[in-house]
């Protein structure tokens, strides 16, 4: 366990990346967190590079240089590491409650998997690995989901631009 | 509440091991010649849409199976990104094109959570009503598809006379029949006509008789019987453990409703009943349907007794376009006017995740902002791409036959899976 946030009534646990199965197994089996809804991937490159925008002036100051730019009024708080992996687990009992289980990893390293806690884990980490590029230690068969098994790239990846799919039969092939 | 089922559907799990969306072929059969694989879809009448089912047949045992999708990937979610908040919403209904309404209204509730913003009454009871029409629309073509898919033709005409009618709901309120794009950040894009509660109640009175007549169709039928009865199992731990929500959920024996167990919007006020089956197999799943379309017609009909009046969007000049009217006398107003269609509102900065209980099951919304007038990250938890997931797990010992009852069965919808 390395920090534990409270925000918009949610509740973020962010743990260790080596430790997560066992974090996982913890709240399934003690915590009585039955249930995986969700694993998302996030990438955090260029996270509040736009910086403050020229018309309010704030703590982190006002560039001058650039009034009407579309930055922030404020600047974000910085993030930890590249990717997040958020695991939204639920509890199906009474109240629903609902928990973050948070992990942040840098471009190359991996997250282990957690197909052996939540079976639905599988296509969720596919999804993760064909649109992000985590690779998730242990899966039992980590290929791409959507897009084709060919694809170069991983699609969502900030770095990765709109319309930048080659565009076959193009004529210049 | 009790949460666990009352009986065992099976002993054990099903899962395949070790990938538990692939059921592999059995070892002794492996070098057997009799294996024969075929290539299911991506294109065929009865596969909802664009998914491909790589089947081996031992005879005419289905002894292996392994879902492909993908066909339909559109990038919703990069596209998002792209565009400022309240352009996103209208990328949300074209997610799930038969449950529209309710992938807006996840997308307009995370945003609020976000913004902190109250809605008023109207908005919440209308969002309510439409999202209960939406859940009776999307079943209904869920009925006529997995009927005509089974062979019952003559439901798919039943199912599209009452769906017609809902669409002219739709196209009343919003102007648009699908992707109305009618709920807006902090309430609804513009007031309910007045006509709308006459006609709607008009359906609320007919829309119970023509469950009646579906079930008269086919409830006796031996060969709908013989066709959905002790087909797909699943247990309620395999189906939790497989992530299933919604009607596979409830048709597997678990009491499960986000709607009760977590209640947002005016939910908690109204009076339903959570139908709950206990077999697990494909009936049990048509069943819960059929009930859960009985209730829908019960909540719209107290959200119509019951709508409050009064403003039906938020007064937050920071987010919500100030009334037309008031374009022509304030400078004010027309700044606002102009801040939000040009550059859009900002959002605080902060990561939530909403849910909502879509016809398909729990529809989830994670959304990231970095405080700018654009989302950082949107993702749809979205309860298809998870439905299919268990298909390995309900074809197990199932005949090529019972295939398409099976698929069908999961009310899977292709352009939710791909996104």
């Amino acid at each position: 366990m390395v920090e534990v946030r409270e925000t918009h009534g949610e509740t973020t646990l962010v743990v260790d990346t080596p430790r997560i199965v066992e974090a996982a197994r913890h709240l399934r089996d003690e915590l009585g967190f039955n249930f995986l809804s969700d694993v998302t991937a996030t990438d955090y490159l260029g996270w509040g590079a736009k910086s403050v925008s020229g018309y309010i002036g704030t703590p982190t100051g006002r560039d001058l240089n650039k009034p009407s730019t579309q930055g922030y009024q404020r600047l974000p708080q910085p993030k930890p590491r590249r990717f997040s992996v958020s695991y939204h687990l639920l509890g199906l009992r009474a109240g629903a409650p609902r928990v973050r289980l948070q992990a942040w990893i840098d471009d190359g390293e991996t997250v282990p998997t957690l197909v052996g806690v939540w079976p639905t884990a599988d296509w969720h980490e596919r999804e993760a690995w064909d649109m992000m590029g985590i690779r998730f230690d242990g899966h039992p068969n980590l290929s791409r989901i959507l897009m084709e098994d060919d694809w170069e790239g991983h699609p969502l990846r900030k770095d990765y631009p709109i319309g930048g799919e080659p565009v076959r039969f193009s004529g210049e092939e | 509440m009790a949460v666990a089922p009352e009986q065992l559907i099976y002993e054990g799990t099903r899962i395949p091991s070790p990938t538990p969306s692939v059921l592999q072929v059995p070892e002794d059969l492996r070098a057997s010649e009799d294996i024969l694989n075929i290539n299911f879809g991506p294109n065929h009448p009865s596969t909802h849409g664009v998914l491909r089912l790589v089947v081996d047949l031992h005879g005419e045992e289905v002894v292996g199976l392994a879902a492909v999708v993908g066909y339909l990937h559109t990038g919703f979610e990069k596209n998002m990104e792209q565009k400022s908040w309240w352009k996103a919403i209208t990328y949300a209904p074209r997610i799930d094109y038969l449950a529209f309404q309710n992938n807006e209204l996840v997308f307009v509730l995370a945003v609020e959570k976000l913004l902190g913003l109250e809605v008023p009454g109207r908005a919440t009871w209308m969002r309510m009503l439409l999202a209960e029409l939406n859940r009776i629309h999307s079943h209904l073509v869920w009925l006529g598809t997995a009927a005509l898919e089974i062979g019952a033709i003559s439901m798919f005409w039943y199912c599209f006379r009452e769906r017609d009618r809902i669409l002219d709901l739709f196209e009343l309120v919003a102007g648009a029949r699908m992707h109305t794009r009618y709920f807006q950040v902090g309430g609804l894009a513009e007031d309910i006509p007045p006509g709308f509660f006459g006609e709607c109640a008009k359906f609320v009175e007919l829309m119970p008789k023509a469950i009646d007549d579906y079930e008269g169709l086919v409830d006796r039928n031996p060969i709908w019987l013989e066709r959905t009865k002790s087909l797909g199992l699943l247990s309620a731990d395999d189906a939790i453990a497989l992530g299933q929500s919604g009607p596979v959920l409830r048709g597997s024996g678990v009491d499960w409703d986000l709607r009760r167990a977590q209640p947002y919007l005016t939910y908690d006020q109204v009076d339903f009943r959570v139908p709950v089956y206990q077999e697990g197999d494909v009936w049990a799943r048509y069943r819960v349907r059929m009930e859960e379309m009985r209730e829908s017609v019960r909540i719209v009909d107290q959200a119509l007794r019951r709508m409050p009046d009064g403003p039906w969007i938020a007064d937050d000049r920071k987010v919500v376009l100030p009334p037309r009217e008031e374009l022509h006398t304030s400078m004010e107003s027309l700044i606002y006017h102009f801040k939000i269609v040009t550059e859009g509102f900002r959002v605080p900065e902060g990561e939530v995740y909403t849910a909502v209980e879509s016809p398909r099951g729990e529809l989830g919304c994670y959304v990231v902002s970095d405080g700018g007038p654009k989302p950082w990250r949107v993702k749809f938890r979205a309860p298809s791409f998870v439905a299919l997931q268990a298909t390995a797990t309900c074809m197990s010992g199932a005949l090529i036959a019972d295939m398409i009852a099976i698929v069908g069965s999961l009310d899977t919808l292709m352009g939710e899976v791909d996104r």
